[in-house]
């Protein structure tokens, strides 16, 4: 984490990061707010907790993940020397459930019997409901009909572990109208019910709250690749939809200015078609979901639809410390299109014998295109979940019937 | 004095309480929403609440989240709304009428373009659903140079600190969320609300408007009785939506719905 005395002290206490975050919510929801950033104040000056957190990561969610060398990879492209953060060794099969065990433990903490929260791909909604399960909370989670449509594994693994998936019809019927839906049930049931927003977005405090969770996977990664590399990386790699696998593994390298930050978009089907999901390339600063951060949006400010091969990335924003991050130059965000990331799915699998989920496939699709320009340097790629979930979608686009 | 500060002051004086209709703005169509507007008017109502239409609105509903997506499928956009308030204008001078919206399409215009625009349309007030009283400042500035009144909400959950502070910020009057839920909801519990009133009276010299889940005459009369006035809007865009293949019968349908809870309400 930035340390003491560091330049990078984000966000405000009122939870802005430059001119983007802050709390755009119904006014029936601020109380609920003000309670869980009190809360989690609390939690994190508690020892306790955080030692029942680090347990929790280290025995149920099996942390650390490995920093891996990716020798074939690296041999390959003839170009960096290439390092996987293995998120996709996590349980549950991503990056998603450092987030959730860490949410799971405040809501206990707040007394909360329930938990609801949005989910995509069904990573999130899966995380959301194996802690449910374990803390003994109910759980809905709201999905759009279009991505329970894509992701049927995933959400019949979300009734097995005893949540409820509740359709979402309306707007585009995806991930953004599933946050609008939870907020709904929030906005209804706040008295009982803690929202698990599973992206660094949305009203403060959930921007600062997942991004310190997800804060380990950088702080692993930086003392692995000190031990394995025996120096700083030059450049971190990450896919960024809402982008929380890149803010946490991007976070604890913040003061170390000579290493470089790189977050891919979805590029979809190439960012001229407009039919991509790649706010920070191609968006303009408005406010959803609760905070002000770069959006795809119309003239008229209505929120645009959004296209990725990928349904975890298919999301018209991007946390608000990405945008105050490009602001002011520290990161840098590119895109890659539907192809090169299918393309870059399949390499992994035939080099190294590892299966990328399609998003992180995105990270690791910009370094094989980027490979020349990145020789002898040292380069860690988040592999942010596993892509056992996305076989359907490969076989289909193959032609191949399952 | 604001023509929303008027009116209320005016109804005040006439121990009389407001009645305020809800319906959004290109649903169907904008020339069906101008003349409804109108006959909402001539059916008995003291100030019009117009929604902008908008692609996510997280804070409402299952009618109003319709009539958005009908009103949005139609073309409609905050440009469109505020041409329906212009026409609205050439043939009544008098009720004030009130934007309601999210704060995105109010951004995309530019918050000061915005509050030029709504002016010179004939709006009187606005209220930013997801706005709250802290990030303001900017819009609020623009729209006191135009006239136009900044309405806040408050909600059951708003601690009695906060109620004072939404007071210091808010102009023409505050709106009081009836319940913990979503416009269109069915828990509205009257002593709840009246509860909340008292709390909302003893920080606030502005009146004190509520809305949310108000459905019918006895609902808008209940509440009316400790309020300062009423705002109905899922009960209404519902019946717009049951018409929607008829806009010509429209004006009609609704000006006879707000007549009926007018006299539940004055009874």
């Amino acid at each position: 984490m930035p340390q003491p005395g560091s330049n990078y002290a984000q966000p405000s206490q009122r939870g802005w990061f430059g001119q983007h975050g802050g709390r755009f919510v119904a006014e029936t929801l601020i109380h609920a707010l003000d309670e869980l950033e009190a809360v989690y104040a609390a939690a994190q000056a508690d020892a306790q907790f955080q030692a029942e957190f680090a347990q929790d990561l280290a025995h149920y969610v099996g942390r650390p993940t490995p920093l891996y060398f990716a020798k074939a990879l690296t041999e390959r492209l003839n170009g960096p020397q290439i390092y996987l953060k293995r998120e996709d060794l996590n349980h549950t099969g991503a990056h998603k459930i450092n987030n959730c065990v860490g949410q799971a433990l405040l809501a206990r903490r707040m007394g909360k019997p329930r938990v609801i929260a949005e989910t995509g791909a069904g990573q999130h909604g899966v995380a959301t409901a194996t802690v449910a399960a374990r803390f003994g909370l109910d759980c809905q989670i709201y999905m759009g009909t279009e991505d329970i449509a894509r992701q049927a594994l995933n959400v019949y693994r979300m009734k097995l572990l005893g949540a409820e998936v509740v359709p979402v019809r309306s707007g585009s019927k995806t991930l953004k109208d599933a946050m609008n839906e939870a907020l709904r049930d929030w906005v209804t049931h706040v008295d009982d019910t803690h929202y698990i927003i599973g992206t660094v977005a949305g009203p403060h405090p959930y921007p600062k709250l997942v991004r310190d969770f997800q804060a380990v996977i950088g702080q692993e990664a930086r003392s692995q690749c000190l031990e394995l590399a025996g120096r700083l990386p030059d450049a971190l790699v990450a896919c960024v939809g809402g982008g929380s696998n890149a803010l946490g593994l991007f976070h604890p390298f913040i003061d170390d200015e000579e290493v470089r930050l790189v977050g891919v978009e979805a590029g979809g089907l190439g960012l001229e078609t407009g039919r991509h999901a790649a706010p920070l390339n191609a968006g303009a600063v408005g406010v959803l979901h609760g905070n002000r951060t770069y959006l795809m949006q119309d003239a008229d400010g209505r929120i645009s639809p959004t296209h990725s091969i990928s349904a975890g990335l298919d999301y018209p924003g991007v946390g608000p410390e990405h945008s105050h991050l490009q602001d002011i130059g520290r990161a840098e965000y590119s895109s890659v299109t539907d192809a090169e990331a299918l393309d870059a799915f399949r390499l992994l699998n035939r080099t190294e014998g590892v299966m990328p989920a399609l998003e992180s496939s995105h990270a690791l699709a910009w370094v094989v295109r980027e490979a020349a320009a990145l020789a002898e340097q040292v380069v860690i790629v988040n592999l942010s979940g596993r892509g056992d979930k996305d076989i359907q979608t490969v076989a289909d686009l193959d032609g191949t019937r399952l | 004095m604001s023509r929303i500060a008027a009116t209320l002051q005016g109804l005040r004086d006439q121990g009389r309480r407001a009645l305020v209709p809800f319906i959004t703005a290109g649903d169907p169509n904008l020339e069906a929403t101008a003349l409804t507007l109108l006959a909402l008017a001539e059916g008995g109502a003291d100030m019009l609440e117009l929604g902008i239409p908008f692609s996510d609105p997280e804070a409402d509903g299952p009618a109003i989240q319709a009539a958005s997506e009908r009103a949005l499928a139609a073309g409609a956009s905050l440009a469109g709304a505020l041409r329906c308030v212009q026409e609205f204008r050439l043939r009544n001078g008098e009720t004030p009428m009130i934007l309601m919206g999210y704060l995105n399409s109010i951004l995309a215009m530019g918050e000061s373009a915005f509050a030029e625009r709504a002016a010179s349309a004939g709006v009187d007030g606005l209220i930013v659903v997801n706005l709250p009283p802290e990030d303001s400042q900017a819009l609020r500035e623009a729209l006191a140079k135009v006239g136009i009144d900044l309405i806040l909400l408050a909600a059951p959950t708003t601690s009695d600190e906060r109620l004072s502070r939404i007071d210091q910020a808010a102009s023409g009057f505050i709106y009081l969320v009836s319940l913990k839920g979503i416009t269109g909801a069915d828990h509205l519990d009257v002593a709840a609300v009246k509860h909340h009133l008292g709390r909302l009276r003893q920080r606030t010299r502005l009146p004190v408007l509520v809305g949310f889940g108000i459905k019918d005459g006895e609902t808008a009369r209940a509440v009316a009785q400790h309020a300062d006035g009423v705002v109905i809007g899922a009960a209404l865009v519902s019946r717009m939506g049951a018409l929607r293949t008829e806009p010509e019968a429209i004006p009609a349908a609704l000006r006879r719905v707000v007549r009926d809870i007018r006299r539940a309400m004055d009874r």
